[in-house]
């Protein structure tokens, strides 16, 4: 029962960190959300008894890929400071 | 109207959806052919006694083998696109309580991969999950200003990345010229050679991964912009 009760709370936040780290306007915030996505599907992968693909979910898709993705954040940010003309792209089209 | 029209067609394809899932889910098809009993009858013979590194490394290797390829390709892509010298490690900047916890961890991870390699023979673990540990031990060192000496040197670090790759396909070549199929090694090697392709391996990945990381166009824009405050 306890088991159940985990494994669904699991999917559930599962599915709201997807979702947030797909939406969030704050690219770093998205960052942030899918780096805990990462972390929480190796859990999920340790309780479907895959320990090997949990291993690799931590280490590849939650700390190199984040670390991947915040260095792009950090890139796209100093090209805006350096050209302060094209951030004025109006962001209407995703309403 | 029409908006309600598509969501109202919307819908019902998600039902539908749905419910061709829930039948498929509920009435499993039994497989003709088990594949899991397949792996244990034959594991005392791939001279590893853990399933996933068994499948990876010997009776699949040929598909590791291309992965590696693979992720060496991704990573001279990646060379490639950089238009800059490397040659560019941030200036360090001494933060007391940073330097010391990165002294600390990164022998500790070094230990963490090396374990995760031998493991993997036995246990969850192996060379891609010790690859990756090692790509993070360097990417936090990098991150904290230091420098990552033997990976900043540009022929030690492409004879790294290409020698995992290397390693394999003489092994593969080995095979061959000893008469066998390609890549089936004989019952008596097999454990030492996964191990010691599998080592090979470990030092590739976490190079390769590390470049990744490595080669982002960073300095590119720094350095344009300290040109143009050259120029003012």
């Amino acid at each position: 029962m306890i088991h159940l009760a985990f494994d669904g709370l699991l999917g559930l936040v599962l599915v709201a960190t997807a979702a947030g780290a797909m939406f969030s306007r704050d690219l770093f915030r998205g960052v942030v959300l899918f780096v805990v996505f990462g972390l929480l599907m190796a859990l999920a992968w340790t309780r479907l008894q895959a320990p090997d693909l949990a291993l690799a979910e931590a280490a590849i898709g939650a700390g190199l890929t984040g670390a991947l993705l915040l260095d792009a954040i950090g890139h796209l940010r100093r090209r805006r400071r350096s050209e302060p003309d094209d951030s004025s792209v109006s962001p209407d089209t995703s309403a | 109207m029409k908006r309600r029209y598509r969501h109202l067609s919307a819908g019902a394809v998600s039902v539908a959806l749905g419910a061709a899932l829930w039948h498929v889910v509920r009435v499993r098809p039994t497989p003709s052919v088990s594949v899991a009993s397949l792996v244990a009858d034959a594991l005392p013979a791939s001279g590893v006694s853990h399933n996933v590194t068994a499948v990876l490394l010997n009776f699949r290797s040929y598909d590791t083998l291309l992965e590696v390829a693979v992720l060496l390709a991704a990573a001279v892509v990646a060379l490639a696109l950089r238009d800059e010298p490397s040659a560019r490690s941030p200036a360090h900047v001494m933060y007391v309580a940073l330097d010391a916890f990165v002294w600390r961890l990164a022998p500790l991870l070094v230990l963490v991969a090396a374990y995760l390699l031998w493991a993997g023979s036995t246990r969850p673990g192996g060379a891609f999950q010790a690859g990756s540990v090692l790509a993070g031990a360097a990417v936090l060192l990098r991150l904290s200003g230091l420098k990552v000496t033997a990976v900043d040197h540009r022929l030690a670090s492409r004879g790294a990345m290409t020698f995992g790759l290397v390693m394999f396909l003489c092994v593969a070549i080995g095979t061959l010229l000893a008469g066998q199929a390609l890549l089936e090694y004989p019952a008596k090697w097999a454990g030492a050679l996964i191990l010691l392709i599998e080592a090979a391996l470990t030092i590739s990945i976490g190079v390769v991964l590390y470049s990744l990381f490595d080669n982002a166009p960073q300095a590119r824009v720094s350095d344009r912009e300290s040109e143009r405050q050259r120029e003012r």
